[in-house]
């Protein structure tokens, strides 16, 4: 039959909608409103799951974000969720879940068989044991321990959906749309204050929706928020952490409550959100106690029990039992008897209550001075045995195949201790509560220890005001509260019921009472180290029905109180948040920004294969029809500079306009030569070190005028040259006057390189004599190229004769094709990166593999650059005598003694069987074919001539190299002047 | 008391586990010990392990000011690795992993030390030729690595998407003899060890003051009263400053905070330790399902135990981006270290100018791996007052000297190491 | 997450600033040695309380500024500019 445990009416819950869903595979139905706990008991499943250690049957033990037992693999596919608590999954049409942690059937699984084994598997068994023979661990006995843990399958596929962020400030968050979350709200936003009220449940109310009696007060509550401009209402919404500053992150859950988001929606949202003040009314987690038997399917929490019947119209049971220990859970008993449950017992350890009259005075048995001995039942509970306090041993049974229970209630004050505000100990609740506020946050209702529903709304609306006041608001006239009486919640102090068999005081983990107490016998004794020791409070749950009995149970063996034994830490995140979620969009092609020249298009029509340099993408090379392989490319173009001419897009190196009559001056001490001789008009190569002396970047430095300069630097560096410049100037030298900026972005550029570089440059330039002896080498001069403003420098990087040509972005491609239908006669080809770096090879120039942040200008060869005079960044740190060590490894060429056998950068260099060096660099020559690089050798000077050995053993590579100049290539550097 | 074995673990199950004894006495201090180590984390735990196991020296204190193994040690991502480039550094890690591969039988305490392997993506021919440079280099010192081109990575972790549209996978090194380890169990494990042999581990103490006349040590000061000894070795990562501050001088250190999250659990998914080279993110998988992983520092000074939400958002974002089926997984729990960061990333275990006054120190985020080589030669160092060859190297006057041991070239930035 | 109160572009998040080393040290003038250097460069206080620190706005105005900060709460009290002098509480 189906939904056999529906109640005909009442609660929150569509029955004009019906939804079905499958469970094992089995159909269902369920209603709109529903959990997928809630329709999985009003269809009468009560075994849901296993747990982790022995594998025992396990049912639903909330009805909330608490739950440690009913996890299920929600969805299937790429969409399938591991661990998804079935006590917050909403029900969609065609919803499925599996139950996981078993082999064999959810009912027969036969890794019980652990159960048995429990006296060997107790908390800690494996540190002290598996380790004969040393090997065994990862090959045998781990991967069987692996095999056996965790919980959940993980699809292993993409994730299809999408997720986004959200930021958002407000002059007071409420957390919690219970009583005193909503009257919170209410008041806060009442003074026109920008609120935001996150609610992790997809109805507003808490418990109010347990509640018939105030559903106007909750209606005409939403009511009055909803009418609020400056009022935000997030249902659906975990706040997961308490950060630093005011800051909260919290997790929307967009489209998890349908099949599938719908097009071009999020699954989730991700906020952060910047509250000036901050109500928390997270409310209170009820706590179990520790009992043989008190994991079998049929035990939950009396609350739970509660919310099934009057929020989802749904019985957890036949016949129930309610073992408590303070009249605050005595309603449920009254909720399940109105919903037609047979109530069979109410076990409670008190002598006499008003509660327990009010049960007796409606019939029901009650049992004081008695608890729970254990349970009876195999997949499902069948019968709770009761006996007298103190009594020990198996008492009577009484049929049951439902057992509400109920310890007390815990304050849910994770985010308060997240915040720094210290916890402090509630001797009539036996519950920690929040202490001094650290930040500006204040709790309210039974988040803070106040009782009943009535008292919590009062108490919300006062923080609200407080908090919108404190924020600089004008407080709001008062409110209407709604008028419950409250039963008292005060417990009788019982956190364990011993006796024969296992007592969980963390159910997921299977952490038991007597693991608490081998723990403290084996000295792990502080909660921090017992913890640790058990897994207890570790599991998805974080121990929220459970965490606090277990340092109870620690206290009790320590003989020392709870308060003093205290609890772990709390730390992010409250509930489990999605991966994809913190992620957001940020991810695959996303992860990072790309930065294209101004050229990128260019490049794309040509054909180019891309490179990342950092962000940017650069053409590695252009192949051509012909070409045998990149090599082939490669080398073709590097020949076509060598040769006739070439272009190459340098739009990436960094440019900073470096400005004021102190210019010169400071470019004097961040250079480790000088710049103030420059002429106007012309550019140096720079040579810039970092504090420690080692080198930091180099590039051409030009004057355009007395106190104008325009620096260049690597592409990698362009970010950190910047704000190295930008420090030193306010931190060692705000006396000058020098003003920087950043124009990588404004003006493209491009190299045109080769014998036939002026003939190209002219028919591109005008307004300039662009002949050798008017515009000689590192001239450089304002003009026009295809009739727009650009910049002439004669500066090369490749060896030969060659100009750099900067123009503002917007017109590079007009200058581009300029030059191509220019340099077309002459044989003219566009080169990438690889071409660039075979240059600069042969040429023995250094680069970033060369300035890796380890080298000195000694070891690059460049040590005369060291102005003697005057102060400059690094000059102090570079005499240290293990910078100046002439042993250092120097900069070195290096060409493999056979043409034919490759050399590659990474290769040790081995001098007498020792490594002695590296190689930085390697290529193939265009001007003398076969491979070579560069390298850093130990007293590299004195191999040059010899041959040693390239080891790459990685790769099973051992090739013999010459060590020769890294000048080889025109050594008196003629091509660049002719 | 009897050492633990499967043997004992059969009979105490057959009598109720009542015959447990605590796995390190909670010892009360002496006036005076030959050696007194501050703190009680693996590294100071290891240090009076060695002193008593390889030097004979087992009138040993290890003051602790909380809890053994609670700072970095409990609070790490439990990788243990020798993959570095610099011989200085990788021959000490390398002793540290031959150490660890042998920890178990040493302490009679199972660290669970798995060599699941560890792989370093790289995406580029820069980072490529910098993967052969370093596993070069650690070849030649008889140290295991192997190059795994596209192909190699897909093949030993398949979730990995290689293709993925930002930075594809280039290939990979990797450390087969890496792997992870059970962090508080080092911390136990050396402490059952220790206290074995006879070292006093003495928890709730925390030093207030230094002892020093004419320039020598003499002892500590201590909530728990004075303590002496001619020989003090430090090991107090988080505190480093702090202590030194109190014996006189101020050393390379900047302190700064690194977040950890764990992944609830879940079927054996990710078996090795994958870091991604595109971005601050690496993954590995406990034996008890969680993903644990992390990434980088969120880059400012902090002793606070506790990150935000900005790093949080790049570790998960290039998670994703690694491993696009993480993102339907959910992390659990959060939480952060503090790191003593050195100017050049590599760490300290020398003398000070305090005479008998040594530390083991500036281990930034490499701390936990090297647990049982620091504690080995910071013993050597105390028990001989010189340091052995495999840490002659890392000393605090290396930055005086221009001998920095900077592996990646990042310069003298704490925060960039 | 850090709210750092920038004096020309107002409250922004950390995500803006980048964290660029202990203000208190002060690069030594010409004649300083590698003595003078080596502290300037390496040594620091390191102080588990208050620090004044450089902070660049670089995701903002580019500023570089001091900031008051204290290592265990991450409190921002004050902000100055880089020729402005804070003082430590207490100190």
């Amino acid at each position: 039959m189906s939904q056999r445990f529906r109640l005909p009416s009442g609660g929150h819950v569509d029955r004009s909608k019906r939804l079905s869903f499958t469970f094992d595979g089995r159909a269902y139905d369920g209603h709109h409103g529903d959990t997928l706990a809630a329709a999985l008991l009003a269809n009468g499943v009560r075994l849901v799951g296993r747990s982790f250690k022995y594998h025992r049957p396990r049912g639903i033990f909330s009805a909330g974000a608490e739950e440690p037992n009913a996890l299920v693999e929600l969805r299937d596919g790429a969409r399938r969720e591991p661990n998804t608590r079935a006590t917050v999954a909403e029900l969609f049409d065609g919803l499925a879940a599996t139950s996981q942690n078993h082999r064999g059937s959810l009912a027969f699984d036969w890794m019980a068989v652990n159960g048995l084994l429990a006296p060997w598997l107790g908390a800690g068994f494996y540190y002290k044991t598996f380790m004969w023979p040393a090997s065994f661990w990862e090959r045998v006995y781990e991967p069987m321990i692996r095999k056996a843990a965790g919980l959940g399958r993980a699809s292993g596929l993409p994730d299809p959906d999408h997720y986004e962020a959200a930021h958002a400030h407000c002059d007071v968050l409420v957390v919690g749309a219970g009583a005193a979350g909503l009257a919170a709200a209410r008041a806060a936003g009442a003074t026109g204050a920008r609120v935001i009220l996150a609610e992790q449940d997809f109805l507003l109310g808490g418990d109010l929706l347990n509640e018939p009696g105030l559903e106007v007060w909750r209606q005409e509550s939403i009511a009055a928020l909803e009418a609020m401009p400056e009022v935000t209402l997030l249902p659906r919404t975990t706040v997961f952490g308490f950060y630093d500053q005011g800051v909260l992150g919290a997790v929307e859950r967009v489209a998890d409550h349908l099949p599938q988001p719908p097009a071009h929606t999020a699954r989730q949202r991700y906020w952060t959100i910047r509250a000036k003040e901050v109500v928390l009314a997270t409310g209170a987690h009820e706590r179990i106690i520790a009992f043989p038997g008190n994991d079998r399917p049929g035990v939950m929490l009396a609350g739970a029990a509660r919310t099934y019947a009057r929020r989802y119209g749904v019985r957890a049971g036949e016949t129930a039992a309610l073992f408590a220990t303070q009249d605050a859970a005595y309603d449920a008993a009254f909720a399940l008897a109105e919903a037609g449950t047979r109530i069979a017992a109410i076990i409670d350890p008190r002598g006499d209550s008003a509660a327990m009259q009010r049960a007796r005075e409606a019939g029901f048995t009650v049992k004081p001075g008695c608890v729970v001995t254990g349970t009876v039942g195999g997949n499902a509970l069948r019968g709770v045995e009761i006996g007298a306090v103190g009594s020990g041993g198996r008492g009577d049974a009484v049929p049951a195949d439902v057992l509400m229970v109920s310890g007390g209630w815990n304050p849910a004050v994770h985010l308060a201790s997240m915040s720094g505000s210290a916890l402090s100990w509630d001797e009539a609740l036996l519950a920690f509560v929040p202490g001094a506020a650290s930040q500006h946050e204040r709790s309210a209702g039974a988040c803070r220890g106040v009782n009943g529903i009535g008292a919590a709304a009062a108490d919300g609306a006062a923080a609200g005001q407080a908090a919108a006041v404190a924020a600089g608001f004008a407080a709001a006239p008062a409110i209407t509260l709604p008028e419950a009486p409250a039963p008292d919640h005060r417990p009788y102090e019982l956190w364990e019921v011993k006796g024969r068999g296992k007592a969980f005081v963390d159910i997921q983990d299977d952490v038991t009472a007597n693991d608490i107490r081998l723990a403290h016998r084996e000295g792990y004794s502080h909660i921090e180290h017992a913890k640790r020791y058990t897994t207890h409070a570790m599991g998805t749950d974080q121990g929220k029905v459970g965490g606090l009995v277990g340092a109870a149970v620690l206290a009790e063996a320590r003989e020392e109180p709870v308060a003093k034994v205290g609890l772990p830490r709390f730390r992010p995140y409250t509930s489990p948040v999605a991966w994809g979620a913190i992620a957001g969009g940020e991810v695959g092609q996303h992860f990072q920004p790309v930065r294209r020249t101004a050229l990128h298009g260019v490049h794309e029509a040509l054909g180019a294969v891309w490179m990342d340099a950092g962000i940017w993408k650069r053409p590695a090379y252009y192949p051509k029809a012909g070409d045998a392989d990149a090599w082939a490319s490669v080398k073709r173009e590097a020949r076509a500079v060598r040769e006739r001419v070439g272009v190459c897009d340098v739009s990436t190196l960094g440019k900073i306009v470096v400005e004021g009559p102190d210019a010169a001056t400071f470019l004097d001490r961040v250079y480790a030569n000088t710049f103030s001789t420059l002429q106007v008009g012309r550019a140096r190569y720079g040579l810039m070190l970092r504090e420690d002396g080692i080198v930091f970047d180099d590039g051409t430095t030009t004057r355009l005028g007395h106190d104008r300069f325009f620096v260049t630097t690597t592409t990698a560096q362009a970010g950190p040259v910047m704000q190295h410049l930008e420090f030193h100037l306010a931190s060692a030298w705000p006396d000058l006057d020098v003003s920087l900026a950043s124009v990588t972005d404004q003006w493209a550029a491009m190299s045109i390189a080769g014998p036939k570089a002026r003939e190209v440059v002219a028919a591109v330039v005008t307004g300039l004599d662009v002949s050798n002896e008017a515009f000689p080498f590192m001239a450089v001069a304002d003009c026009l190229a295809t009739g727009v403003p650009a910049r002439l420098f004669r500066i090369s990087f490749s060896g030969e004769l060659a100009y750099e040509i900067a123009m503002p972005a917007g017109y590079a491609a007009q200058v581009w094709r300029a030059v191509l239908a220019a340099g077309a006669p002459h044989g003219i080809e566009p080169y990438g990166v690889e071409a660039l770096g075979l240059l600069r090879i042969e040429k023995g120039h250094v680069a970033g593999s060369e300035l890796n942040g380890q080298t000195t200008a000694q070891d690059l060869g460049l040590g005369r650059m060291l102005k003697k005079k005057g102060d400059f960044i690094g000059r102090v740190l570079a005499q240290r005598p293990g910078m100046t060590d002439p042993s250092r490894p120097r900069l070195v060429g290096l060409r493999s003694v056979d043409p034919a056998r490759q050399i590659r950068a990474g290769c040790h260099l081995i001098v007498d069987g020792r490594s002695q060096g590296w190689i930085s660099s390697a290529t193939q020559s265009v001007v003398d074919p076969g491979w070579i690089g560069l390298g850093l050798l130990r007293d590299g000077e004195t191999h040059i001539g010899s041959v040693i050995v390239a080891a790459n053993p990685l790769m099973g590579e051992e090739v013999p190299v010459k060590v020769v100049s890294p000048h080889g290539y025109d050594a008196e550097n003629l091509r660049v002047r002719a | 008391m009897p050492g633990y074995s499967g043997f004992r673990i059969l009979t105490e199950g057959l009598r109720g586990n009542s015959g447990w004894k605590p796995a390190w006495r909670k010892a009360a201090p002496k006036p005076s010990y030959d050696v007194i180590v501050v703190g009680g984390g693996g590294h100071g735990l290891a240090t009076a392990f060695y002193l008593a196991s390889e030097h004979g020296i087992t009138n040993v204190a290890v003051l602790e000011r909380g809890l053994i193994g609670q700072g970095n040690t409990g609070r790490n991502t439990t990788i243990v690795r020798s993959n570095y480039m610099l011989p200085e550094n990788n021959n000490f890690y390398e002793h540290s992993l031959k150490l660890w591969e042998g920890l178990e039988q040493s302490l009679n305490y199972n660290v669970m030390m798995s060599q699941r392997g560890v792989i370093n993506l790289f995406h580029n021919e820069a980072q490529k030729n910098a993967a052969l440079r370093r596993g070069n280099s650690m070849r030649l010192n008889g140290i295991d690595a192997e190059i795994l081109d596209r192909d190699g990575v897909k093949a030993m972790c398949p979730i990995v998407d290689v293709d993925n549209g930002r930075y594809p996978v280039m290939g990979g090194l990797l450390q087969r003899r890496g792997g992870t380890a059970r962090h508080d169990a080092v911390a136990w494990g050396f402490a059952h060890a220790a206290d074995a042999r006879g070292v006093d581990i003495v928890e709730h103490c925390e030093v207030t003051g230094m002892i020093i006349e004419g320039g020598a040590i003499q002892g500590v000061r201590t909530t728990r009263g004075e303590i002496r000894a001619p020989k003090v070795g430090l090991a107090v990562a988080g505190s480093t400053s702090t202590l030194t501050a109190m014996a006189g001088f101020d050393v390379p250190i900047e302190t700064h905070l690194l977040q950890a999250f764990v992944s609830e659990g879940l079927k054996p998914l990710i078996d090795c330790v994958v870091t991604f080279g595109a971005g601050h993110f690496y993954v590995s998988q406990s034996d008890k399902g969680g993903l644990v992983f992390g990434g980088g520092l969120d880059g400012y000074p902090s002793y606070g135990q506790r990150g935000t939400l900005p790093t949080a958002e790049h570790v998960y974002s290039a998670g994703v981006s690694m491993i696009p089926a993480l993102g339907r997984l959910r992390g659990l729990r959060s939480w952060a270290g503090v790191m003593d960061m050195t100017p050049d990333g590599s760490p300290y275990i020398c003398k000070t100018p305090v005479q008998g006054l040594y530390m083991t120190a500036g281990w930034c985020y490499g701390g936990f791996k090297a647990t049982p080589g620091s504690g080995w030669c910071h013993a050597w160092t105390i028990a001989k007052d010189a340091p052995h060859r495999l840490n002659a190297a890392h000393t605090l006057d290396r930055f005086r000297e221009g001998r920095m041991l900077d592996e990646r070239g990042n310069g003298p930035f704490f925060w960039a190491q | 997450m850090l709210r750092i109160p920038c004096p020309h572009c107002g409250a922004r998040d950390e995500v803006e600033f980048i964290y660029r080393g202990d203000a208190t040290v002060t690069r030594p003038g010409p004649d300083g040695d590698v003595g003078a250097f080596h502290d300037y460069l390496y040594l620091r206080r390191n102080p588990r309380g208050w620090q004044v620190e450089w902070w660049q706005h670089n995701g903002g105005c580019r500023t570089f500024l001091k900031v008051l900060r204290h290592t265990v709460t991450h409190e921002v009290r004050a902000v100055a500019t880089a020729t402005e002098t804070l003082e430590v509480p207490g100190a």
